[in-house]
Formats: C-alpha cells, structure tokens, sequence
C-alpha cells in the first residue's frame, strides 16, 4: 500500500462516520453504557435504550419532516426498498400486479422488482430522459388499470440528478397507486418535507450521510395509510413490519448524524457547491470531457464525467491515490459498463470512459486542487498511450472505423 | 479486482515512463513496419501493435516493436508485456507466442484472460500485415 495518503471523493459510495456520531454510538455498547435491549419493559436498561432509540426516531423523522411513527428501522436502504416494494406488492396484490420503476434505479429497487416478476407482478422500466431524469410525462404514460406501485429514486447515485417528486407524486395520488422514492442519497443534501410531499414510502440510508453502516429506515406513511407485509418475522418490533432486536447503537448514530444533517445542511452544501463550480470549470477545461446527466438539475456533490479516448478502469488505475468510482465494464465483476450511463443513450465508449467523483463533508480545498492536477496528468498521460486519441488527432472519424472485434 | 503487483507495476511504469516502454507509431506505410489493431472501443479495449523487421538469413526478425493501447489496466499491462516479449524474435517465433505467456507473466485474473488474448491476437495481425507487404 502507498504511504500517501489516499484523497477520498467517493463520499456517493459511503461517508465515514462523522467523529461526533461515533462517541455517540460509543455510549450504548458497553457495560457502562446503555446497552440494554429497547424491547424490555421490566427494567431501567431497557426503558433507557427505548429512550434513546425514540429520540433517535425523532431526529429522523425532524429531518424529513414526518412523524416518529412513521419511520421504520431496517438494516439499511436495501433493506427499506425490499420492504417497500414487496411489502406492497404482495399487501395489495388483489388490487393490482403493475409495479413501475425506471432503469437508472439502484439494484436494490431493481433486484426486488425483479423478483417480483418472478412472483407474476409485471413490471414497467421507464428509460430516463438525455439529462439522466425520469419525467413525470413519462411515468403518465406508463400508467395502467393495475398500477399499483411506482419506484423512483430520489437522487440518481451515479449522476446526482434530481427527479421531480412532486409532480410524479401528483400522478400517482390521481391514479391511486402508491409512490415509494429511494432517498438514500438525499439526506443532508437537499431539503425533503413529507408533511407536503406526495410520497407514501421512502427508504433512507445512514452511511451516506455521516452515520454508520447497517442501519437505514423506511418512512411508511400513515395519513393517507399505507399497509405492508412484513419481509422479516420474529416479535413484531416496528409494530409487525420489521421484527428483530433493534441495534441501539446503530439507531442512535445515525439519530445523531440525521440531527447534525439537519443543522449543517446549508453549511455543507455552501462549501460543496463551491468545490463544484470550481471542479467543473477546471475538469472541463481537459478535452473532450463530458458531464453525464443534466448539470442544472443535479446535486453538487456528485459529478460524472467521461474523459473520451481514455478507458475509465486506467484512469482509476492512474488515479492510484484518488479513491473514485467509474461506470466502466472493467471495474465490474460482470464486464458491463455502467447501466446507468447506458440508460442515458450515452455511447458505450463515453460510458467506459465515466468517472464519478464525489465530496463530502471531510473534502478540503487541497484535495479538490491535488486531484484537478493528477487528473490533468494522468487523462494527458493515457491519451500518449491511447490509439484512439492518436486516430483522432489524425482526423479520422472513430465511428466510420470497422473496429476489428473480438 | 485485485490485480496482482506485476499487474500494477507494469502499468504504472508504462504510465510513468511511456518512451521506455515502446509507446509509440511508426509509419505503417512503411515497407518493413507490420501493423495489427484488435479489439473495439464500445467494448472497452483496443491493442495497436507495430513491428519493426528485417530481413536475416531466410527469415525476418523484430527489430523493434511500438504500441498504444486503450483499454483497462491490465489491458496496457498485457501490451506492455507481450512488447518486451518481442523484441529480437524471429516472426516464426513471434507468431509461437501464446497468450497463457502473457497471463502466468502478469499473473492475470480469470476476468482479465481476454486482454492477453487481444495482445496475443494484435502481434498476429501485425505479421500478417508484415508479411503482405513482402
């Protein structure tokens, strides 16, 4: 391993957990602690750590302007999707087997919605627009008879685009199917006010927001009600949608990371969209880079970018001392390139060359200006090596090429 | 994916120091260059190889090899390694070069066999094209 230390910018693929969540945590772990189970009545331990996971409830639910009762502890943001999705499927499933989603969801929506399909549920997948967003026209469109559910995603995790929820919830109230709305990478970054909007499920994420992995939660509307069943048995915890000891400690960290979300949101999002602007501007000032999704209407903590003529796996590689994220085939186990970036009608090529950049919170003005000039070096460096930057220089157009595959 | 060190190495200092290791054009109009290119930019990789050759004795030997590679990591790895792998060979030999030689080099991962394969499939066509041209 390199002794230098590692700039990170991957902050869309986890946060660490912020120092303040941590001591938190720390205090219901240990003997001295509050480690009791916030499921026994007949003792002070327990009463203390139902406290504690109650308050944590509060912060969650203060941050999306809900009620306590209808946040639902799960182990994480997948977990939430499963729930939501299936929960409503197989729960209303006598009203309707219709379930629309789009193609840039997570596969934590996409995989449960297949599975679905598999139990007989028809599933519509909505292409997004060039700009990486889902339309509400387009879900309009998709609407049927049997439309009982609609998932999209909130904050797309590889473009940072922006869905309209309003508008697509307007739709789905009309037409009487439920709204679930993957949120995992929204918390922190932009204001949500479930007291007005129209969504009836909506799945969050602690890890991406400051607090510790294994813990998320699922909003489950109350007024107008929405039902589930259950994916997991075993006590009725959650009032019967999620059995299982809750872990005190994980719900108290992200309680606390959700508060210090809601008192330094603005604070963060100032300094972010500082770095933004400030990475843009030097990132396009490379040739031949293009932004993936649509800059308007996107959140400034995440950026893709392809740099065409270089394939993004060695730029990754280039990139050694820079921890970022690409659409590239080669970064995955299947050889595809990003399913995302090829949803958005981008050619394969340009999804290849994708990487995603992403700031947080712990990002410093040092490491915005020391990555921009690695980036510039090693983008220069792997075009020297590119032949398809040299057969451009030269003039030739690498559509018009018969390309010798394999 | 967890490349091995030779995997890394070999890309870093073919990244680093690109003159020493034979990136490079030549003219391929030229009678004694050979120039192969394999592969497709949709699928994430493309090899161009060049040799250099001369006559000796009644066969033709590499004098000199150039490449430039799009392609992952281990893609450039694999280019870099079949180059060196080159230079001095007869074609005879050259065209004996087996694509397992570049992966138990680079100890490739199982995922990665195609790279080798393309820079097995780019020395190929850049004799054949040699050899046209005689």
């Amino acid at each position: 391993m390199s002794t230098q230390k590692t700039i990170y910018l991957d902050y869309a693929s986890t946060t660490p957990v912020d120092p303040r969540v941590a001591s938190k945590m720390m205090q219901y772990l240990t003997p001295d602690g509050e480690f009791g189970n916030p499921a026994s009545r007949s003792h002070r331990y327990g009463w203390k750590a139902d406290d504690a996971v109650e308050e944590a409830r509060s912060h969650v639910a203060n941050l999306v302007n809900c009620d306590p009762r209808e946040i639902v502890w799960t182990s994480g943001a997948t977990e939430a999707d499963n729930l939501a999705i299936k929960g409503v499927a197989r729960f209303y499933k006598s009203k309707g087997n219709h379930i629309i989603t789009s193609k840039i969801e997570h596969k934590a929506v996409l995989d449960p919605c297949r599975q679905l399909e598999r139990e007989g549920f028809e599933v519509t997948y909505l292409d997004p627009n060039d700009g990486g967003v889902i339309t509400p026209e387009a879900i309009k469109d998709a609407m049927q008879e049997n439309t009982i559910l609609v998932s999209v995603m909130h904050i797309n995790n590889e473009l940072g685009t922006l869905n309209d929820l309003e508008e697509i919830g307007k739709i789905t109230r009309e037409a009487g199917a439920f709204f679930h709305v993957d949120a995992a990478q929204s918390t922190g970054k932009v204001d949500i006010n479930l007291s007005t909007l129209p969504v009836d499920l909506m799945s969050f994420s602690a890890h991406k927001t400051y607090g510790p992995k294994g813990i998320g939660a699922l909003f489950v509307r109350r007024k107008p009600r929405v039902r589930i069943e259950a994916l997991i048995h075993g006590g009725g915890h959650e009032r019967g949608m999620r059995s299982g000891t809750l872990p005190t400690h994980q719900i108290v960290g992200m309680g606390e990371a959700f508060k210090i979300a809601k008192e330094e949101m603005e604070s963060d999002h100032t300094k972010i969209k500082s770095y933004h602007e400030k990475f843009l501007k030097e990132a396009m000032k490379i040739e031949h880079a293009y932004i993936n999704g649509d800059v308007n209407n996107k959140v400034p903590n995440i950026l893709n970018i392809s740099f065409n003529f270089v394939e993004g796996e060695s730029l990754i590689m280039g990139l050694k001392d820079i921890a970022v994220s690409s659409g590239s085939a080669c970064t995955s186990a299947s050889l595809e390139p990003s399913y995302v970036l090829r949803a958005l009608g981008r050619k394969d090529e340009l999804a290849h060359s994708s990487i995603r950049f992403s700031f947080g919170r712990f990002t410093s003005d040092d490491d915005i200006r020391d990555t921009l000039a690695i980036l510039n070096k090693v983008v220069d460096r792997l075009r020297e090596l590119s032949p398809l930057w040299e057969m451009h220089l030269d003039g030739i157009d690498l559509d018009t090429v018969k390309w010798n595959t394999h | 994916m967890a490349y091995s060190k030779k995997v890394v190495d070999k890309f870093e200092n073919t990244l680093e120091n690109p003159q020493a290791f034979n990136v490079g054009r030549f003219d391929p109009k030229e009678e004694n260059i050979g120039t192969g290119m394999v592969g497709a930019p949709a699928c994430g990789d493309v090899m161009k190889l060049q040799i250099k050759c001369e006559p000796k004795g009644n066969t033709h030997i590499i004098k000199d090899v150039k490449f430039k590679t799009y392609g992952c990591g281990s893609a450039i790895a694999s280019s870099s390694e079949l180059v060196e792998m080159l230079i001095g060979k007869t074609l005879e030999e050259a065209k004996e070069i087996k694509n397992k030689e570049i992966v138990d080099a680079l100890e490739l991962p199982p995922i990665k066999i195609h790279c080798s394969v393309l820079a097995e499939d780019s020395i190929k066509q850049a004799i054949e094209d040699y050899e046209s041209k005689q």
